[in-house]
């Protein structure tokens, strides 16, 4: 799913509801993600479905500092028990980690090794790329993931990102504001168009 | 588990100042049980000083400053007793025993104490262990000395050895008893008292060294009295500095002390040395008690360190914090993140601490020996260190929850957003 949206048109504020990170204001609508009513859930549940069931890989700095790739992808079984489950029955989660690192292209073992200053833009990307599908999550979540990459970079770093998604049957969603990449992807929404909300006011989101 | 490897990762990427910090942590643990072992090994030996007298018996100044010069050769007498008070007084039915001493010379800065046999027979220390011989026996002929172990050991003295005694008691004397040279009968086995740091001699020698002076004022040439010729004088001392009591039975010990204060021949002072001891403690409590002020304070920098370093890093550690949280780490995670990293800190500053110290002890401890003549017993930490370590891992742990519940609000207000 490619979400597609100019900056400010809410594209951000949308995937903070998806993700549970922000909830509707008491009374202005419902979000339902996996059958979890995430606009009901206390704060702890929201966190717990997070951590289970959402992978996310942002613009920029999306790894820990201090934490080489292999571990950066490793994370999110460290978190989360269903995920660190998915990634076991796939072979464990170190083999699973350098599984998805190979197919984006960092298979070397020194490449694993390396912090994340000292990777260039595009392998921390592809490292962000590797570890948000890691553990099978069933909605992975990508925020403008191409923004800090070459024109040329972004639609192989997106079908690879699309591939291992399919086969894991990780759901997708895109967000951008580069329309051009829309061609990459089953379906296509433009906020602009589903936006009706934003003709009348607004409360502010609750933030969690 | 994931928390507590993310944290030593985590701490390892900022090993410097992490380090520094423990550094800083770890000096002032190592401060803080060093004052408390000298502080409480003082006060051990302190009281370990001397034991089994009931009355230390001198002219009549303050207790204080006669257990001084009696019991720590520190200091001097206002005046004598004179021996036939002394006579008369050890007479006294309720009286065991009593050592007199009789004190004013010196060797190479070291005290000399004339004394009797009875010294070595009666004299305790250290809850009622008696002086033992290291090499030789008590002095015997008047011209015979025995030291106590830090001499021997310092100026590496051996049995036969002869001495020559020194008028007064600074450590450079113009004035030598050099005439009459005494030879080393005997050498104490260490007691970890102003014992150590003693020359004994008989009151005879004390009387002999000094049989020749007039007026205070050692003999015109001539006039002096070879050692010869003085063992076959009348050597009875006329005065001694004091002397110790022992009772036949404690009861009595208030009723002597009396009969002594009141003696009509000579104004004189009877004190129960453990309660001198008591006061003479509590002089020093204060100077005690700064020191320990002062090493406490030191273990409050150390800790606001490490709180300054932590919160230092926590606004550069917003994205880091987001990011954590985006992977599925809860609120709660992230708390315990900066928990156990603080505590971390304060845990490793606390080992190396203990490193420290008891390296510092190590090293320390032949200098303190010889230089105070205090025994710093190199031993585990006892109950009383452990309870300063709590104290201490107890500050470090609410002190840690400050860096952690900031953590914790900025990841409930920033969310996943890295871009911070």
């Amino acid at each position: 799913m490619f979400i597609q949206g100019p900056s400010g048109s809410g594209k951000s504020t949308l995937l903070g509801l998806i993700g549970g990170v922000i909830r509707p204001a008491r009374g202005e609508g419902t979000i339902h993600l996996l059958g979890h009513p995430m606009h009901r859930l206390s704060g702890w549940r929201r966190d717990a479905v997070r951590a289970n069931h959402v992978g996310f890989i942002f613009q920029m700095f999306n790894l820990i500092p201090y934490l080489d790739a292999l571990a950066n992808v490793m994370l999110p079984c460290r978190f989360s028990r269903t995920r660190r489950q998915r990634a076991a029955a796939q072979g464990g989660a170190e083999a699973e980690a350098r599984r998805l690192l190979e197919h984006l292209g960092l298979g070397e073992e020194e490449l694993l090794r390396r912090l994340p200053s000292e990777l260039s833009v595009g392998q921390q990307q592809r490292v962000a790329a590797a570890r948000a599908p890691i553990g099978a999550p069933e909605v992975l979540i990508a925020d403008e993931p191409t923004s800090a990459l070459d024109a040329d970079r972004k639609e192989v770093f997106i079908e690879l990102l699309l591939r291992e998604c399919a086969a894991l049957g990780t759901t997708v969603l895109f967000v951008s504001h580069d329309a051009s990449l829309e061609p990459l992807f089953d379906r296509s929404i433009s906020l602009a168009e589903i936006n009706r909300i934003a003709s009348t006011p607004v409360k502010p989101a609750v933030a969690a | 588990m994931a928390i507590f490897s993310l944290a030593l990762n985590s701490l390892r990427n900022r090993r410097v100042t992490a380090g520094l910090t423990v550094i800083a942590i770890a000096l002032s643990v190592a401060l803080l049980l060093g004052v408390e072992k000298v502080r409480t090994e003082t006060r051990a030996s302190f009281a370990q000083t001397i034991s089994g007298t009931d009355l230390v018996v001198g002219a009549r100044s303050g207790s204080i400053q006669l257990l001084l010069y009696s019991v720590f050769r520190m200091g001097s007498a206002t005046n004598n007793i004179s021996w036939q008070s002394y006579q008369e007084i050890r007479a006294h039915p309720r009286i065991a025993w009593t050592i007199p001493i009789a004190l004013g010379d010196s060797h190479r800065g070291y005290p000399v104490m004339g004394t009797t046999l009875d010294y070595f027979e009666h004299f305790r220390f250290a809850r009622g262990r008696s002086l033992e011989f290291a090499a030789g026996r008590p002095f015997d002929d008047v011209f015979d000395a025995v030291l106590g172990a830090e001499i021997a050991e310092r100026l590496g003295y051996r049995i036969g050895d002869a001495i020559t005694l020194a008028h007064g008691t600074g450590p450079v004397s113009f004035v030598q008893h050099d005439d009459k040279p005494f030879q080393i009968t005997g050498i104490l086995k260490r007691t970890g008292t102003p014992v150590d740091r003693t020359v004994h001699i008989s009151l005879e020698g004390m009387e002999a060294i000094h049989v020749d002076w007039r007026g205070g004022a050692p003999p015109a040439p001539g006039r002096a009295i070879p050692p010869e010729q003085v063992r076959g004088m009348d050597l009875t001392p006329e005065s001694i500095t004091a002397f110790f009591v022992g009772l036949d039975s404690r009861i009595a010990t208030f009723q002597v002390q009396r009969y002594i204060n009141n003696y009509r021949q000579e104004p004189l002072l009877a004190i129960l040395p453990g309660v001198a001891l008591q006061e003479l403690w509590s002089l020093m409590g204060v100077a005690e008690q700064a020191l320990l002020l002062v090493s406490g304070f030191v273990v409050l920098v150390g800790l606001i360190g490490m709180l300054a370093v932590m919160l230092a890093g926590l606004n550069e550690r917003r994205r880091e914090m987001a990011i954590l949280r985006s992977v599925g780490a809860r609120p709660r995670q992230v708390f315990a993140l900066l928990a156990s990293e603080t505590l971390f800190l304060a845990g490793a500053g606390v080992a190396l601490g203990l490193g420290l110290l008891y390296l510092g002890l190590f090293v320390a401890q032949p200098l303190v020996q010889a230089q105070f003549g205090i025994h710093l017993g190199i031993t585990p930490p006892g109950v009383h260190e452990f309870r300063l370590l709590a104290v201490f891992l107890a500050a470090a742990f609410l002190i840690s929850l400050i860096p952690a519940l900031r953590a914790y609000g900025n990841t409930l207000t920033d969310g996943l957003d890295p871009r911070v």
